[in-house]
């Protein structure tokens, strides 16, 4: 591309002048010096703060952690994140003052960041806030790539990253669309006295359910709720997701989860099928999102031996 | 003991409340200056002093940099509310439980918080479904017109359910506050259960408090509710020091018992409706303070009331320096601090006592 330029330049004016060549090395020099950093975002914001895991994952997906000051509570991908960086706090209890502290020239939000009045008072303070929109369909989970690319002046890398995340995507449809007899899951947040609190219709959980080819037996009830025992016992899953929690006292083990009155007599317990999976990477709505509904869907369906994502990086 | 001695130690008694009063007035303007100075970003003194004489001289040449906005736009309004909130909470404490004669009396007790917390918890739940076009209008004043709402309405249910013929029956009135704030909570429970996620978290920290929601917008509404109520305090401490006799015997003394009910309890609505529409649940403060009050100068609600005023005006703010320091740049909600600062240091000055019931 630039080969012809030079050529044409060449053409053009054969003797370069003095002002000319003045001018060419001091614009060398200038972009030498701006070697230290990187040098194709050199005026892009430099002090981001970030509310909401997913925009950390993805600014770390992209290699541009190093602009960043603050991540909320939420940012727990990478674990490093959280080490690095500032705390703010969680994601719907900012402290106005607390991220100005930070001296963010960029702030960073998902949609429903808060509270409203902290979020007014950063706007007032005149750095510019950017909301991106927390979507849990493929289509959203590309978009918000986008959108943080853009906002960081990095639209070429992150452009890149939202077509190999869409391009896996489609990849995991067409598994998807191989799949005949789908299976039936319960996806169970936390047990809370033998209760289980299960991810029904609009959760997150139930929209990663349905990347993985599976029906979410829990869609009559709306967002996470508590489920009754005997509703559990009707609606006969074949395999219950948990989210895994470490080793710990929090691990659950499938004999105590089926031994559970309301998971004893469905199909589930008989063949005791519990599928545990890292929350966030389950959960998180970000670019491992494909991978993520991969594993699940090879775990629910083991016997059709669901091949890795070509197009995926290691997680 | 002749008349005249009684004179002077009478008028000593109250040269010494006045001493008092001024001296926790001077400590509480002294913490409100120390407050204003403090927080997550480091300004220095002379700049702070600075801004504030620009803002009150009109200058707005520098009106235009960050700490400027962050002294006059988040700490001022912050502290003044702390402020408010604090007095307005620990004044509507120190009325109940003389209104009730029982050093447990609290605003939490007689179901006014709870009705708040239910027209607050109603707005964060169904706001967006059955308010769109509101909401969209009016985001920010949404909940705290709520809030201040559901505490006015309790409080008038339970004044009409507690008053026959003119009559208050005060213990009436305590049973039915239990039961509306018993109710208040249920249905606080039911929105819990058909909320969202998001709205489940912004529930949970809105009943933990906060002053983080402090503006100028916030405190135009609250001061000229909470102000005029401090105004009127010293109206009712002679009626309230006579109703420690009990009803019959303060009506006899020629105190208008009935009104004297009326006005606290209508006082007692307005403060916490309004602290609570400003900062959310801020447990604590109203029981406490005037327990710590009565400790160290008696019982005359005289000292009382304006003292527990400026008590719960000092523990607030001291309350939010921790709550917006100890964790930044995040901030821990107020109650948690204001409860694990206050309580221990209660039980100490409880357990220096010898007896626990001489209030």
């Amino acid at each position: 591309m630039s080969g012809p330029r030079i050529r044409q330049a060449h053409s053009t004016i054969p003797q370069p002048n003095r002002r000319e060549l003045t001018a060419a090395i001091a614009l060398t020099a200038l972009s030498l010096g701006g070697l230290g950093r990187p040098a194709a975002f050199a005026q892009a914001p430099e002090r981001i703060v970030v509310a909401g895991g997913v925009i950390t994952e993805v600014i770390y997906a992209l290699g541009l952690q190093d602009r960043v000051v603050g991540v909320d509570s939420t940012s727990q991908y990478p674990a490093q994140a959280l080490r690095d960086k500032a705390n703010v706090g969680y994601v719907r209890a900012l402290s106005a003052e607390g991220v100005l502290s930070l001296k963010p020239s960029l702030i960073m939000v998902v949609d429903g960041a808060g509270p409203p009045d902290a979020v007014s008072l950063l706007k007032e303070s005149g750095v510019k806030i950017v909301t991106i929109d927390d979507g849990q369909t493929p289509e959203g989970v590309v978009a918000k790539i986008a959108a943080i690319g853009a906002a960081l002046g990095a639209a070429e890398p992150a452009g890149r990253l939202a077509a190999e995340t869409k391009a896996r995507f489609e990849e995991l449809s067409a598994l998807r669309a191989a799949i005949t007899q789908k299976r039936r899951i319960l996806f169970v947040l936390a047990l809370q006295n033998g209760r289980a609190l299960v991810g029904g219709r609009n959760s997150s959980a139930d929209a990663i359910i349905r990347l993985a080819g599976a029906v979410n037996v829990a869609d009559t009830i709306e967002g996470y709720k508590p489920m009754t025992e005997e509703s559990i016992a009707a609606a006969q899953p074949e395999i219950v997701v948990m989210m895994r929690r470490g080793a710990g006292d929090h691990a659950i083990k499938p004999d105590d989860l089926f031994a559970l009155p309301a998971f004893a007599r469905t199909p589930a317990a008989s063949e005791r099928r519990l599928i545990q999976m890292d929350g966030l990477y389950l959960l998180g709505f970000g670019p491992r999102t494909p991978m993520a509904a991969r594993d699940l869907m090879a775990a629910i369906y083991p016997e059709a031996a669901i091949p890795p994502l070509k197009t995926a990086a290691a997680p | 003991m002749t008349s005249p001695a009684l004179a002077t130690l009478i008028a000593g008694r109250r040269r010494a409340g006045l001493v008092t009063i001024v001296g926790f007035a001077l400590a509480c303007l002294l913490l409100a200056v120390v407050a204003v100075g403090q927080g997550a970003i480091a300004i220095a003194p002379s700049r702070i002093a600075e801004i504030l004489l620009a803002k009150l001289s009109g200058d707005a040449g520098l009106l235009e940099a960050r700490d400027v906005l962050v002294v006059l736009n988040i700490r001022l309004p912050r502290v003044l509310l702390g402020l408010l909130v604090g007095a307005g909470l620990a004044v509507s404490g120190a009325l109940m439980q003389g209104l009730f004669r029982n050093p447990l009396a609290d605003p939490g007790l007689v179901g006014v918080s709870s009705g708040a917390a239910l027209a607050a918890a109603t707005t964060i739940v169904l706001g967006d479904r059955f308010l769109a076009g509101t909401m969209m209008k009016l985001p920010f004043a949404a909940l705290p017109l709520g809030a201040f709402c559901g505490g006015l309405v309790t409080t008038l249910a339970l004044y009409l359910i507690a008053t026959r013929g003119g009559r208050t029956s005060v213990a009436t009135m305590l049973l039915a506050g239990v039961a509306l704030g018993a109710l208040a909570s249920a249905l606080t429970g039911l929105l819990a259960f058909i909320s969202d996620d998001r709205q489940l978290r912004d529930l949970t920290f809105w009943s933990l408090g906060s002053l983080g929601g402090a503006s100028w917008t916030k405190l135009s509404v609250v001061a000229p509710i909470i102000l005029p109520i401090l105004m009127l305090m010293p109206f009712l401490a002679r009626g309230l020091n006579g109703l420690m006799l009990g009803e019959a015997e303060a009506y006899h003394l020629g105190i208008p018992v009935q009104r004297i009910k009326a006005l606290a309890i209508l006082l007692v609505a307005l403060a916490v409706g309004a602290s609570v529409a400003a900062a959310g649940l801020i447990g604590f403060v109203g029981i406490v303070v005037p327990h710590l009050i009565r400790l160290s100068v008696g019982p005359d609600h005289r000292l009382l009331l304006p003292l527990s005023a400026l008590g719960g005006a000092m523990l607030l703010v001291s309350a939010d320096i921790v709550a917006r320091l100890i964790v930044v740049p995040a901030e821990l909600p107020i109650g948690i601090v204001t409860a694990a600062i206050g309580a221990p240091f209660f039980l100490w000055l409880l357990l220096r006592r010898t007896s626990l019931i001489d209030v």
